[in-house]
């Protein structure tokens, strides 16, 4: 496998002093769909946008398929696919109309018949912009990113505001442009969706990793792939819970303890035990996901704004 | 280096969202259009008003005198009693009372300008039917023929303004408003060359203005049959000449700007002063003298004046160079700092 991406001690400070990024490593492999995770503000737009060329880094090292921003520009340019966060393509020109205009710029371009239908756009291929769906101007800012066929794909939180449907259309065609084996870098702050494309992801907090591998892996590190939440009247004994059998990790807020257990049906009944006579208003478990990873790392929610 | 492709298709784009948008075409179309006709009307050449005479009657020779003054078309002469003659001259019905006995006796306000005028037209009148001899003899040539009319000072005025407003919007605001959509920065994250953007913004502004000049011109022929003395080839020059250099000025107000509110005031900070100064609706000689080296280094005087001069009076192009000059050297600089200073993000 080679190196698709790589950044090393990546460091961005704003005009003003906001320090977005404070020295980040990274190392994307080529045919690897990876996801930067963290919450907003964490430095995953400004980590991306250096990668993209389209900021310059403070400090640091920056690669893009082994050349480097400043000095081959116009060929990575022709090389990397964008949809960038919030970008409101011209709303006046149809579908069809956006994806020539972004056809041209390329020396070669795929055929914008075989792009809609990728997106599937076929039915709105003379719709103006302005009239589409949040998702379908979605999909059309990634088709505007595949007319080129590029080897890497960059694409800035690409489901943020969108319906479970609409989030779902978009995923296949990531994944269908993934098993033809070129790469992505995404950011997200969607867990699910790093689980079900990512198959590496780095969680990104104050513009440093924190941590990174296989969402499999991150979950294991919490020590249990299980996660038990209730919630009783009264004060609760965290000593007392952590001392329960199979119990890894316990979390107590707001009235509501969060358990990370290794075997359900081993900590499950012990607990109903250690809270028998009390009034137990709700008791939930499931599998744990890359959410309880990053408030395990940092002791807040993904979405705490 | 301009690729063919990518600057066809972005020349495309903008004049299809342009096109789409009824605005745009309302305001580079219609309102100049609007505009010319309101003041064309508005001060359109009236036929000369008649003076207003009243001759009292019950003189011998008010008859007489009557006779003479009815005959004359420039006056509408009554026959009326004394009383009403009173009244008529208090109301300003009249402008002024001729009593006739004897000599001639006029009663006028000397505070109306219309009387005194009035007054001396028909002392004028009545002495020469008497058989007065001018010592001068005086001769009359009216002048209203068409070149000389506001109208025809006007349209060159509003083609030039309608040449500036809409090549700073056309240029200033789509570009901001481009750049607020991150529109600029998705199609910066492209192949695309700078170079090619550029040049299609402004070449669908020639492709307006061409537009622009015509129907304002053809519209000012058929609706007011005025004349173009000059070349059309030089007025077009001309017309291509202030669409570049406002395109470069529109650039300049947008290089920077990251708010739609901000390049709006930039933009009206820039126009306000040469909408008031640079001669499109009156003439800027009206101004002081001492303001007049700023005026006329207003690039839209420049335009204004080579304009006015090439139409109505048919000037050729040497005649004027140094207003060309200014033109372009506002052009020159607009373009090259706007270039320094572009920011796509």
């Amino acid at each position: 496998m080679t190196t698709a991406l790589r950044c090393s001690r990546l460091e961005k400070t704003y005009p003003g002093g906001v320090e977005a990024v404070r020295g980040l490593d990274l190392e994307v492999q080529r045919g690897e769909c990876f996801g930067l995770l963290g919450p907003n503000g964490a430095g995953k737009t400004t980590t991306v946008e250096i990668l993209e060329g389209l900021l310059p880094p403070t400090a640091g090292e920056v690669e893009v398929l082994g050349r480097r921003w400043g000095q081959d520009d116009d060929a990575l340019r022709h090389l990397i696919g964008i949809s960038l966060q919030e970008t409101k393509l011209a709303e006046k020109l149809t579908v069809e109309e956006t994806l020539r205009l972004f056809a041209s710029f390329y020396d070669r371009a795929r055929p914008i018949d075989e792009v809609i239908a990728e997106v599937a756009l076929g039915e709105k291929r003379t719709s103006q912009v302005g009239k589409l769906s949040g998702g379908q101007q979605q999909r059309l800012a990634l088709a505007c990113a595949l007319v080129s066929d590029p080897e890497v794909l960059f694409l800035d939180e690409p489901t943020t505001g969108l319906d479970p449907q609409s989030r779902r259309q978009l995923w296949d065609v990531i994944r269908g442009y993934k098993a033809r084996g070129r790469t992505i870098l995404l950011t997200t702050h969607y867990m699910d969706e790093a689980e079900r494309l990512c198959d590496r992801v780095a969680v990104v907090d104050h513009g440093k990793v924190i941590a990174q591998g296989t969402p499999a892996e991150l979950i294991s590190r919490l020590g249990g792939e299980h996660v038990v939440e209730f919630s009783v009247g009264g004060a609760l004994d965290e000593a007392a819970l952590a001392a329960l059998p199979a119990v890894k990790a316990v979390r107590v807020s707001l009235g509501t303890a969060v358990l990370t257990v290794s075997e359900v049906h081993v900590a499950v009944p012990a607990l109903l035990d250690h809270l028998k006579g009390r009034e137990l208003t709700s008791l939930t478990t499931r599998h744990a996901s890359l959410e309880d990873v990053f408030v395990s790392l940092t002791g807040r929610h993904l979405r705490d704004d | 280096m301009i690729r063919w492709r990518p600057f066809r298709e972005l020349l495309l784009a903008r004049m299809r969202e342009a096109l789409r948008e009824p605005e745009v075409i309302f305001w580079a179309f219609g309102f100049p259009i609007l505009l010319s006709l309101a003041l064309g009307i508005a001060f359109r050449n009236k036929a000369p008003e008649k003076v207003f005479v009243a001759v009292e009657e019950g003189t011998a020779a008010a008859k007489a005198t009557f006779a003479t003054l009815v005959a004359d078309a420039r006056f509408d002469a009554r026959l009326a009693s004394a009383e009403e003659c009173a009244r008529g001259l208090r109301l300003g019905k009249f402008a002024v009372v001729v009593r006739a006995a004897g000599g001639v006796e006029f009663r006028y306000d000397p505070s109306r300008p219309d009387s005194i005028l009035a007054r001396t037209l028909v002392n004028d009148a009545l002495q020469r039917a008497a058989g007065r001899k001018d010592p001068v003899a005086p001769t009359d040539r009216e002048v209203s023929e068409p070149g000389a009319r506001y109208i025809d000072f006007l349209i060159p005025g509003l083609l030039g303004m309608n040449l500036m407003s809409a090549g700073m919007w056309g240029v200033g605001f789509v570009i901001v408003d481009m750049r607020t959509r991150k529109y600029l920065k998705r199609l910066v994250a492209t192949p695309m060359r700078k170079a090619e953007f550029l040049a299609a913004v402004v070449a669908s502004r020639i492709v307006f203005m061409v537009t622009e000049v015509i129907l304002l011109l053809a519209f000012g022929r058929i609706a007011f049959g005025m004349e173009i003395r000059g070349s059309l080839v030089v007025t077009f020059g001309l017309g291509l000449l202030g669409a570049f250099c406002f395109a470069g000025l529109g650039l300049l107000v947008a290089c920077r700007a990251q708010k739609i509110e901000t390049v709006s005031g930039l933009m009206n900070l820039v126009m306000m002063p040469m909408f008031v100064c640079s001669g499109t609706f009156f003439s800027s000689e009206r101004f002081p003298d001492f303001a007049q080296p700023f005026i006329k280094a207003l690039p839209l005087t420049a335009l204004n004046d080579a304009l006015r001069a090439v139409i109505i009076e048919g000037a050729g192009v040497a005649s004027q160079w140094a207003r060309i000059g200014v033109l372009a050297a506002w052009m020159v600089v607009g373009a090259f700092l706007s270039l320094r200073w572009f920011r796509w993000t």
